[in-house]
């Protein structure tokens, strides 16, 4: 048989499959679906001409309306990629000092010891409860003023070593360190939260196995909370990626004020925010990649079948494949004969 | 085996078990019957320490559950000696409680590997011998949810199995099944009981009962109301209240 005639009952198939095989359908139509579409079109076009093509007269000379440019000139400067290391730097710092402060945190929290529960339902409240630049600009200027020696050494007893705050804490540590114990305690509520949700049924069959609390905690209990700790996690480093722009408040030169610092000099100030927007931007999309692929990783063993990734459909689709069906249909549907 | 006595235990006012009394010899199936909420999950779950009992003693294989004796001091085990004696009792729960993240072998090897830190090879095998043994030697691969319910807890015996348990503790195995999946999970454990593992069984399956158990008990309200052979159990029950719960089941 060949593909074309593929829609043609089998001569011995029954009634019903003849009969809806030999009438036509007619599929529901959306008219509100075409004009809204046809409005979104619209509105695209307007912004790409804008974008692209409109230009405008500042000073006496015509010029593009967005400077691209401009910020074609600035967008791979070399201050402007220190600036972007840095953000990159503490970004990751902060998530992974917030991320494993986070899960101590949360442990502590849901500790049967009263001590240790309240230390870090206190901690919470403190960080949380006070703006990020409060907590920034105090690691920068309130620590030294304080403690302008710091020491390491017997609690009450012998100083082993003395440091100077002032050499110690530089902005760029105490941006990180101020970002850090900011995001611990966010973390630590989004990790609670995973734990919670795991079936308290799974510790007892751990437990019944003979494993220990910390066993149990590693193997079974937070591998399973990572389902729901890995969104929230991901909105939290993409969320960081552009909170590390306050650290350009405490004399951190991190991408935004290296774009501030050039625009400072040029008065370019719109094509050098556009310089900022379109990094953030990229490592945010990024990120949010990387974040599909955790979770999918994490679903396993959650859902029955994982949907394909949009690579592995595109594969397929060169390939003139379908992509494998998310649940193996049930039945045959007697009146689609199978191409061969 | 087990050697209960005057065993007490309560959830804040709630006195849930009044006292329990009861024996398990090497090698015998017990059966513990009785209506909802009369403490049976509640005494399972004190054999292997999920629970901390109030009073009176329980032993299991001669040795006091949660705590080591020495002359008149009772010490309570540190959290890593209770792990050791739980390691040596398998249980089995109603909802099955696989682990979901773990493809069904690795649930199986779960315990070995992790708890008594064997090697990879041997303890492989062993796993799927033993999930060969309950009929799913063509599952192993696949992850718990892919199952159904009679298969998720044939491979959670396998999984109690694989510690090679000396007493495996079961509350309510079949009752989160479909009746015509109960049967297989019932098979196996008529397997089990032949080979001659020591078994606690809370179920409401009196047919296996009486096919399978040395001693049946009527437990209600926590006490034990009568317990002896099934044939006098369930078939000539000497108080009214095993009649009249033994109506209602049958
Ligand atoms: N963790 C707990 N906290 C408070 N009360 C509890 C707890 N666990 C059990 N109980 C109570 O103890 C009583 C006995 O519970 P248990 O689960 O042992 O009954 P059961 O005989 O297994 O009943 P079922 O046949 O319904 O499983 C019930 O009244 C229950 O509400
Ligand atoms: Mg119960």
């Amino acid at each position: 048989m060949s593909s074309d005639t593929a829609a043609t009952p089998p001569a011995s198939s029954g009634g019903v499959a003849d009969g809806r095989s030999s009438m036509t359908v007619v599929p529901v139509r959306h008219p509100w679906r075409w004009m809204a579409s046809v409005g979104i079109l619209v509105l695209a076009a307007m912004l790409f001409n804008t974008l692209v093509f409109s230009h405008l007269t500042r000073g006496g000379t015509r010029e593009g309306r967005f400077q691209w440019g401009v910020v074609n000139q600035y967008l791979f400067d070399a201050p402007i990629m220190r600036g972007v290391l840095v953000t990159l730097e503490l970004t990751v710092i902060a998530m992974a000092v917030g991320v494993s402060l986070g899960i101590l945190l949360a442990i502590m929290r849901l500790s049967a010891n009263r001590l240790l529960s309240g230390a870090a339902w206190l901690y919470i409240w403190f960080f949380r409860g006070t703006p990020v630049l409060v907590q920034l600009t105090f690691w920068y200027v309130g620590i030294s003023y304080l403690y302008p020696h710091l020491t390491l050494g017997v609690p009450f007893g012998t100083a082993l070593w003395t440091f100077n705050s002032t050499t110690l804490i530089t902005a760029f540590v105490a941006g990180a360190l101020g970002l850090s114990l900011n995001e611990g305690a966010y973390m630590s509520e989004i990790v609670r939260a995973g734990i919670i949700a795991v079936d308290e049924g799974q510790s007892e069959a751990a437990a019944s196995l003979g494993m220990s609390r910390s066993q149990t905690l590693r193997r079974i209990v937070l591998p399973q909370a990572m389902r729901v700790i890995i969104p929230p996690t991901g909105n939290e480093t993409i969320s960081m990626l552009k909170t590390t722009s306050l650290v350009s408040a405490i004399a951190v030169t991190d991408l935004f004020q290296a774009t501030q610092n050039v625009s400072n000099a040029n008065y370019q100030v719109v094509p050098l925010l556009l310089v900022a927007s379109l990094w953030y931007l990229f490592f945010t999309s990024l990120l949010t990649i990387g974040q599909y692929y955790v979770e999918r990783y994490y679903a396993r063993g959650a859902s029955r079948q994982l949907p394909p990734t949009p690579f592995q459909r595109l594969t397929s689709a060169l390939r003139r494949e379908r992509p494998a069906a998310p649940v193996a249909p049930l039945t045959e549907i007697p009146w689609v004969a199978p191409h061969d | 085996m087990v050697e209960a006595r005057g065993v007490r235990k309560s959830f804040g006012r709630l006195e849930v078990l009044k006292g329990i009394d009861l024996t398990v010899g090497r090698g015998e199936v017990l059966c513990l019957i009785g209506p909802s909420g009369s403490g049976k999950s509640t005494f399972l779950r004190c054999i292997n320490h999920l629970e901390k009992i109030d009073g009176g003693t329980l032993a299991v294989d001669g040795e006091l559950v949660g705590y080591r004796q020495s002359g008149y001091r009772l010490h309570e085990l540190r959290d890593r000696e209770v792990c050791a004696s739980r390691a040596l009792i398998g249980m089995v729960f109603q909802r099955f409680n696989l682990f979901p993240h773990l493809s069904v072998l690795d649930n199986v090897m779960a315990g070995p590997l992790w708890v008594k830190r064997a090697p990879t090879g041997p303890t492989k095998t062993r796993a799927a011998e033993l999930l060969e043994r309950v009929g799913l030697a063509d599952k192993l691969a696949s992850y718990p949810n892919q199952l159904s319910g009679g298969q998720q807890q044939r491979v959670a015996i396998a999984r109690a199995l694989a510690m090679d348990p000396k007493l495996m503790l079961f509350d309510e195995p079949t009752s989160a099944l479909d009746p015509e999946l109960v049967g297989d999970v019932l098979d196996v454990m008529k397997d089990l009981a032949a080979s001659g593992m020591t078994m606690i069984v809370v179920t409401h399956e009196m047919g296996f009962a009486k096919e399978v158990a040395d001693t049946v008990v009527f437990m209600d309200n926590g006490h034990v109301v009568e317990s002896g052979a099934p044939g006098q159990v369930l078939v000539e029950p000497a108080h009214e209240r095993t009649r009249s719960f033994l109506a209602k089941v049958l």
